[in-house]
């Protein structure tokens, strides 16, 4: 009787131990596997408490990985880069796990936190089998988790090597299965109302006059030339980023800039002033409450046919098109971001990629090989080949169906003109986030006080911060 | 304190009878809430110390190093700005929250309407959580700046004192309940013998009161520090850091605590990892030892009942 008693008072302290343990092995930390080797032995040596527990580990299992259906040998976790494209992924992985059994989970990191997220995710047994490399510096992180793509079929089914990160030794390591153009898209409806039309806009001077003349009539129209210019985080890559290439991009042609520079010049700044200084004036937005005015608020603006620019990328055209804000294709134009740089009547617009897929090399064999037979099916198949058309504009990929994207068209349309492509010289920006960050802090002040000293704050932040992170980067 | 055994039966609670078998058993019912601390706590705290001498991209993949990665994170400036910042703000919200708290719950204890109901109402602002704060009154302070034609990020002083405001918000209630504890426990005896010796209100307060609840002002004073040096969610979401600005060719968050600046250090890039570990190995040993200074400085002022 005491012996009984005993046993079943040890077995249910296990059973407790056990069970805390598989909550904590539930939410993914990198407790789990060592927590489901201490179930599976315990479950041999111990009776009924202990097949409790091993019971309870299974339906925490279960409930922790829902999309985890009764796959076969290997699994997908895609870490997916782009928050506008989320559903557009958990819908394919669906549609694909319907068909193949092969589970596919998909996760997409909040805007602006993919790296940190990557970085949590990267440390957990159940680490993302795909996930994003934006450019080289990325590549320099994550080399030792980049599977070598040589002789795979996705990889094969690239157009060609202009998307592909390589790394030090020439090995193909992450690939691009987009590429993507932005610049200033045009409600061309509202500027045609207004009196204007799309062929006035051939440079800086031209597109001052025409933004300048729709701002002042803005109340008599019910619409501003600009959409909000916001600096809250979820808008302010949009300049710090984009716009930002501008300045850049000249900078690095002129220098003939190949590789990541320690330091700038900031030769194009007076340009950026004055296309930020368009984008503050003729606007609706209060350029002292910038600091909290969001992306979303930008764009509903646009959306909603308040205003006639608005400075963003290809990847819009989906959002402005589809069933919020229902704007006609044949109303949208993207056109090159103008600042008054010499020859900017042959400018295009910025093309370039941050969106290429790597492979865990680190994940397990099956995992491995579950994803890149995913992505094959992406690239190839009828389901994912309609997304990556819908989501994306230039897609470089042999079976690519041609993209109802009127900018991507845009893109196109300028380069076969002979027009340049503005390039995404700030691929090469080191520590980006941080660089970023304070020159946002700098143009926040400056709009709220557009004065000459706020300007050198500006050019401090973009010049000197360009170096320091250069140094923090490689330090 | 010692406390006289009042009984010989051995059934009693704290009887013969009853205590052999708690002794006996005791280490199988501390053993499942031990083996999460050691999981939760231990484990990570003792790999943490063991990653701060390693160079590592996720902690898989550590290689040794020795102290490079302390050499490093002292040469950072933005971690000294960050200590600097986290002693004003600890010195600050030290001395606002426990004598607000102080004085808010000296005014409830005293016979006056409706002292239930502020209890609790300045108790809530503890049940909601610092991120949701953080952006909470980050909208307020941006509304309320925007009529004068300025924003919280645009300085560092916005920022500093918002967060002290928002931090004394939060944390007034939770002190206030453990003064009101405090002021309740002291003798009703002694209280009166004060009053028929003729002592006045003030002498009352300094030479009975505050004796007798100074076991409430070491926790909550030890609180407080603890909780200004670990500030994080409020710090992250109020503003983030902003403005971060360069000065003498250095970038500076100008409103970053010491923790916010260990997180942003390890996102900066792999090679920052085991520096990041580093502060925050450093930072541990700086709040333990502050603690620990702080815990027996008070303790020694206590009165014993």
């Amino acid at each position: 009787m005491m012996k009984s008693k005993k046993l079943m008072a040890w077995s249910l302290a296990t059973a407790m131990v056990l069970a805390a343990l598989t909550a904590c092995g539930g939410s993914g930390s990198s407790s789990t596997e060592t927590t489901a080797a201490a179930a599976e032995t315990t479950a041999a040596a111990e009776t009924k408490a202990a097949e409790t527990a091993a019971a309870e580990t299974a339906a925490a299992e279960t409930e922790a990985a829902e999309t985890e259906a009764a796959a076969g040998s290997g699994s997908v976790y895609y870490l997916n880069f782009k928050p506008e494209a989320d559903q557009a992924w958990q819908d394919l992985a669906a549609a694909y796990t319907a068909e193949t059994g092969v589970s596919v989970k998909v996760v997409t990191a909040a805007s602006g936190t993919y790296s940190d997220t990557l970085t949590a995710e990267m440390a957990k047994t159940e680490a993302p089998t795909i996930y994003n490399i934006g450019n080289m510096q990325g590549l320099n992180d994550w080399n030792d988790y980049a599977l070598d793509l040589t002789g795979s079929k996705v990889y094969d089914e690239r157009i060609n090597d202009d998307y592909v990160l390589f790394d030090e030794s020439g090995a193909p390591k992450a690939l691009g299965y987009c590429y993507e153009s932005f610049g200033i898209i045009v409600n061309k409806a509202l500027l045609e109302q207004a009196g204007h039309s799309l062929d006035e806009i051939k440079d800086f001077e031209s597109l001052k006059t025409v933004a300048d003349d729709i701002h002042a009539r803005a109340g008599e129209l019910g619409f501003d030339a600009f959409s909000a210019p916001g600096l809250d985080g979820s808008s302010s890559w949009r300049f710090s980023g984009h716009l930002a290439n501008i300045p850049l991009f000249y900078e690095f042609r002129d220098d003939g800039v190949t590789e990541q520079p320690a330091t700038i010049t900031g030769a194009y700044l007076d340009q950026f002033r004055a296309i930020w200084d368009l984008y503050i004036t003729d606007t609706a937005a209060n350029p002292t409450s910038l600091s909290t005015s969001t992306g979303d608020e930008s764009e509903a603006e646009f959306g909603e046919g308040k205003a006639v620019f608005y400075q963003n990328g290809d990847w819009e055209y989906a959002n402005l098109t589809g069933d919020k804000f229902g704007m006609n294709p044949d109303d949208l134009a993207m056109i090159p971001i103008y600042c008054g740089v010499e020859g900017e009547e042959k400018a295009g617009l910025n093309s370039g990629t941050e969106n290429c897929w790597a492979i865990n090399s680190q994940a397990s064999e099956e995992n491995i090989q579950a994803s890149l037979d995913f992505l094959y099916w992406v690239v190839t198949s009828e389901d994912g080949t309609s997304m990556l058309a819908e989501q994306f504009s230039g897609i470089p990929f042999k079976n690519a169906k041609d993209s109802a994207n009127v900018f991507g068209a845009n893109a196109k349309e300028y380069a076969s003109a002979g027009n340049y492509t503005l390039s995404w010289a700030f691929n090469y920006t080191p520590n980006v986030d941080s660089w970023r960050a304070t020159v946002v802090t700098a143009l926040t002040a400056y709009s709220a006080d557009p004065t000459d000293d706020n300007w050198a704050k500006v050019v401090e932040a973009f010049v000197e911060g360009w170096a320091y992170e250069y140094n923090m980067q490689n330090g | 304190m010692k406390k006289k055994k009042r009984s010989h039966d051995g059934a009693a609670v704290n009887g013969r009878l009853v205590r052999r078998p708690i002794r006996r058993w005791f280490p199988l019912f501390i053993l499942p809430t031990f083996c999460c601390f050691i999981i939760g706590f231990l484990w990570p705290f003792i790999q943490g110390i063991y990653l701060s001498f390693c160079d590592f991209n996720t902690p898989r993949d550590a290689v040794w190093v020795g102290f490079a990665n302390y050499a490093k994170a002292f040469r950072d400036a933005g971690f000294v700005h960050a200590f600097w910042n986290t002693a004003g703000f600890a010195v600050v919200s030290i001395i606002l929250i426990n004598v607000t708290a102080f004085i808010i719950a000296y005014a409830l204890t005293q016979r006056i309407f409706g002292a239930n109901l502020f209890r609790t109402v300045f108790f809530m602002p503890n049940l909601i959580g610092g991120v949701v704060l953080g952006y909470i009154w980050s909208m307020i302070f941006d509304a309320i700046l925007k009529s004068y034609n300025t924003y919280l990020t645009s300085s560092a002083t916005y920022g500093f004192w918002g967060l002290v405001i928002l931090v004394a918000w939060q944390q007034i209630g939770y002190m206030m309940i453990i003064y009101i504890a405090g002021f309740q426990s002291v003798p009703g005896d002694m209280l009166e013998a004060a009053k028929i010796d003729g002592a006045t209100g003030f002498q009352t307060l300094t030479r009975v009161i505050i004796p007798n609840v100074m076991p409430s002002i070491t926790i909550c004073t030890f609180l407080t520090l603890t909780n200004s040096f670990k500030m994080f969610d409020q710090n992250l979401a109020l503003t983030g850091g902003a403005p971060s600005v360069m000065m003498n060719g250095a970038k500076l968050n100008m409103t970053e605590l010491l923790a916010l600046n260990i997180y942003s250090t390890y996102n900066i890039n792999k090679s920052w990892h085991g520096a990041a570990q580093a502060k925050a190995v450093v930072f541990f040993l700086l709040v333990a030892v502050l603690a620990i200074a702080q815990l027996t400085a008070t303790r020694s002022r206590e009165v014993q009942q």
